[in-house]
């Protein structure tokens, strides 16, 4: 194989940082298809997380228990006439969906799924992402002014004013998080990977650091994330009810698809910010308590046993099916889903086997890649969930409300929560 | 045009003036920072039904609103000109058609009042067993459309599992879910299907919980209390001077609820509260109704256990031509007073029917109450409001 190929193997860094643009590309690639492979099964499961919620049942009818649906949907809006109103500014209109899904999703480039298992290690990383991330409010302002119409204005207006006001409690939120960092080696760092090894060498969480100033900071973070993504709620910008669809009001088919991409790229974007900078990235439950290695075994099954349990589920779920022949190929259909969903179960197990045999082999290397990738996806799903039953919970804020909180509640707390950390810190020091 | 006094802090009578609603756009530069007008309707996913409502914003402040209604006009108080007593009946039902049986009881209690003949005991109890439930399920609708417009999906799906329950029970006794014709002139045409206590019974142990579970969704939340309290204010005397009845009246203070004020059918032998509220805002009548639907089952609680035996048909003639002259009755329906003013020439046909539905007249607070407010708030105070297009358009 190529030199390029090979050279990086065994490498500790990431592409990015050891020069190699080769696996830059791949994971460049990589990362595309999972958000977006993630994207398709988010909008599966919210809706029908969602519909348990309001007891339905949610899609049904495309393949079993609508497993197909986010393709047929996928299907639909690529074919579905589009349509620019001749009133709207053309150029515009067609160019704001791509900048709001440029921004969320060159965010990732940035995002550390392990210590090596990112596209590049920026030493501003945290800056990087956080700027990029508000490039999103790009798009959705210049969808409502180029749609020129009067919801989709209001509705750019109000989503402008609530995330750049949110952005202040997040950043200052951020930035107690990142003097966090500083503890212990005396240097910080801005760079995401670097975050999550301070908190490994600090051997804690910085959710639970200075408890409970890390738990305010990154409850301050977790609300400005939903006003950040305009979900509910806080959802003004599109609030159904009152703006009909807002921002997006004039748009349908793919472009309505690609900010829908967007918003759900940008959800899972931000969880990933929240759970590097407070919940140890990558990192497994306790490494600072149970780190015999005989308990890094133990935890490098988890991966295999959670698609294990998911194969499970959908077994149950085919013995569970009418038996009328109407099913038949349902049936079948989640009979192959879940021996495919083994099948990978089974591959895990065997890598998480064969990684503990030969250390420093490249099976091991690649255990130990999967069980930080795992960890890492683990906690941005539960912030995913999260965002699901805010929806099914909560009604909608107002507007004026919102920048409310966002001025008089939110900012003052992280302004507070950032200077106690500071004295603190070198209190401790 | 000319400058607008927009005082929008004193939304008191003097604001009813319309003059200063100026809805006249002349040619404004490109660039401008002048009000928006904008339509919000009649095709809007909150405006419950075809009611457009051209809102003047300024930024996101409302400055002035203008009900146009008419979309779904039927022209039902003309059918009636060309229809019997009796044929009429069925029309009534599409009017308030979340409320059919309560706009069933009060033409039939009309036409009976003209007649000068009464329903028999047996049947007034069944009329109140079923009024009261209807005025559940209206109310359940309310609640979820009301709570779904102000950003919570959730309770819509609740309030439509145990509406169910109630159309159930309509189904069994009439064969209609919706629009029920229940009552005929002068009685009741069914007698109630065997089970059919034992079910509504059912009914009064299944649903108080349900309430709580709504409540426990909404009354405590955060958000909906900011969303609702000193939302669409209206204090008692603009609620009396505009004719607004029904739960948006009681919120504002005023205890005036037809059952106890001028007791019809067999409300008069029933013990039962009337809750009012005390700021006239969107919260208080949230809570009025909540508290309504409460006293709604004590009412059926105590119809279903005291219903006596007997005739369910009055005396009426086969061909119903009632003496000449005029009557106005009005019983409470759940959204507020609902009316009829029949003029009779003497021949089997009404020489004019004149409703006066309680959504139509409660619509026209909604300017005063949301001058001032923002978008956000008009949407919350259409779903307060409880119209049903159905009726304001008839």
């Amino acid at each position: 194989m190529p030199n390029f190929i090979m050279s990086y193997l065994g490498s500790s860094v990431t592409p990015g940082e050891a020069g190699n643009q080769f696996w830059a590309l791949m994971y460049v690639l990589i990362i595309f298809a999972g958000v977006s492979v993630a994207v398709m099964a988010m909008n599966w499961l919210e809706r029908k997380a969602l519909a348990h919620f309001q007891i339905r049942l949610g899609p049904m009818r495309v393949g079993p228990h609508g497993l197909l649906q986010p393709i047929a949907d996928a299907l639909k809006l690529m074919l579905k006439e589009d349509i620019i109103p001749a009133e709207a500014d053309q150029f515009v209109f067609w160019v704001a969906p791509l900048i709001g899904l440029l921004a969320s999703f060159t965010v990732y480039t940035v995002i550390p799924f392990g210590p090596s298992q990112a596209v590049s290690d920026m030493n501003i990383g945290i800056l990087f992402m956080l700027g990029v991330s508000s490039l999103g409010v790009l798009g959705i302002v210049v969808a409502g002014w180029a749609s020129n119409s009067h919801y989709p204005l209001i509705g750019a207006l109000r989503s402008s004013a609530q995330m750049v006001s949110y952005e202040v409690a997040m950043g200052l939120a951020v930035v107690a998080a990142i003097l966090m960092t500083s503890m212990k080696t005396g240097t910080g760092t801005l760079s995401m990977i670097g975050i999550v090894q301070s908190q490994q060498q600090q051997g804690i969480w910085f959710i639970f650091k200075f408890f409970p100033l890390g738990l305010i900071a990154f409850v301050i973070f977790a609300i400005a994330m939903i006003a950040e993504t305009n979900r509910a709620p806080f959802d003004m910008a599109e609030a159904e009810s009152e703006l009909t669809a807002g921002y997006h009001t004039e748009y349908s088919g793919l472009r309505w698809s690609l900010f829908m991409l967007a918003e759900y790229a940008a959800m899972i974007a931000v969880s990933s910010i929240a759970v590097t900078l407070w919940l140890g990235g990558w990192m497994r439950p306790f490494p600072n308590l149970l780190h015999a290695p005989a308990w890094d075994f133990i935890f490098s099954f988890f991966p295999g046993l959670t698609f294990l349990a998911l194969a499970a589920i959908a077994l149950i779920g085919t013995a569970r099916m009418p038996s009328h022949s109407f099913f038949r190929i349902q049936r079948i259909g989640l009979a192959v889903f879940a021996a495919l969903l083994g099948f990978i179960a089974l591959l895990l197990l065997v890598i998480a086997v064969a990684g503990r045999s030969a250390d420093a082999s490249l099976a091991a290397r690649f255990n130990e890649g999967i069980g930080y990738v795992y960890w890492f996806v683990l906690k941005v799903a539960v912030f995913m969930y999260l965002f699901i039953w805010y929806r099914a919970t909560w009604p909608r804020y107002r507007f004026d409300q919102l920048m409310k909180i966002g001025w008089k509640v939110m900012l003052p707390i992280s302004l507070g929560v950032l200077m106690v950390t500071a004295i603190v810190g070198v209190l401790v020091k | 045009m000319s400058e607008h006094e927009n005082d929008v802090s004193s939304r008191g009578l003097s604001s009813l003036d319309r003059s200063n609603l100026d809805l006249e756009t002349p040619e404004k530069p490109y660039l401008d920072s002048n009000e928006l007008i904008i339509n919000m309707g009649p095709q809007h996913p909150a405006t419950h039904g075809v009611l457009r409502v051209i809102l003047k914003l300024d930024g996101e402040k409302v400055l002035g609103t203008e009900c146009v209604i008419g979309y779904l006009h039927r022209g039902v108080e003309k059918i009636a000109e060309n229809r019997t007593y009796t044929m009429f009946n069925p029309y009534v039902d599409r009017m308030d058609y979340v409320a059919a049986v309560s706009n069933g009881l009060g033409y039939c209690e009309a036409v009976e009042k003209l007649l000068n003949v009464e329903a028999p005991p047996r049947a007034k109890y069944i009329r109140v067993i079923l009024t009261e439930l209807n005025r559940i399920a209206s109310h359940q609708l309310w609640l979820g459309t009301h709570a779904l417009d102000i950003g919570a999906m959730t309770p819509l799906f609740y309030t439509f599992r145990d509406r169910e329950e109630i159309l159930k029970i309509f189904e069994r006794y009439c064969g209609a879910r919706l629009t029920t014709h229940a009552f005929r002139i002068g009685g009741c045409q069914y007698e109630t299907y065997a089970g059919f206590e034992k079910e509504v019974k059912n009914f009064l142990a299944f649903f108080p919980p349900k309430i709580d579970e709504y409540e426990a969704l909404l009354t405590g939340n955060r958000i909906w209390l900011e969303r609702t309290k000193n939302v669409g204010v209206i204090s008692g005397a603009d609620a009396i001077a505009l004719g607004v009845t029904g739960p948006v009246l009681r919120a504002s203070g005023v205890k005036w609820d037809l059952r106890k004020a001028q007791p019809y059918a067999a409300y008069s032998e029933f013990d039962f509260e009337i809750p009012i509220g005390e700021n006239g805002d969107t919260y208080d009548r949230y809570m009025v109704r909540m508290v309504e639907m409460r006293q709604s089952l004590r009412i059926i609680e105590q119809a279903v256990n005291g219903i006596p035996e007997g005739p369910i048909m009055g005396k009426v003639p086969k061909v119903i031509k009632p003496p000449v002259g005029e009557i106005y009755h009005s019983i409470e329906a759940p959204k507020g007073e609902l009316g009829y003013f029949i003029v009779s020439d003497g021949s089997t046909q009404p020489y004019r029917i004149r409703v006066r539905p309680p959504s139509f007249v409660n619509l026209q607070a909604l300017d005063i109450m949301v001058r001032g407010l923002l978008v956000a708030d008009v949407v919350a105070v259409i779903g307060t409001l409880d119209i049903v297009l159905g009726e304001v358009d008839r």
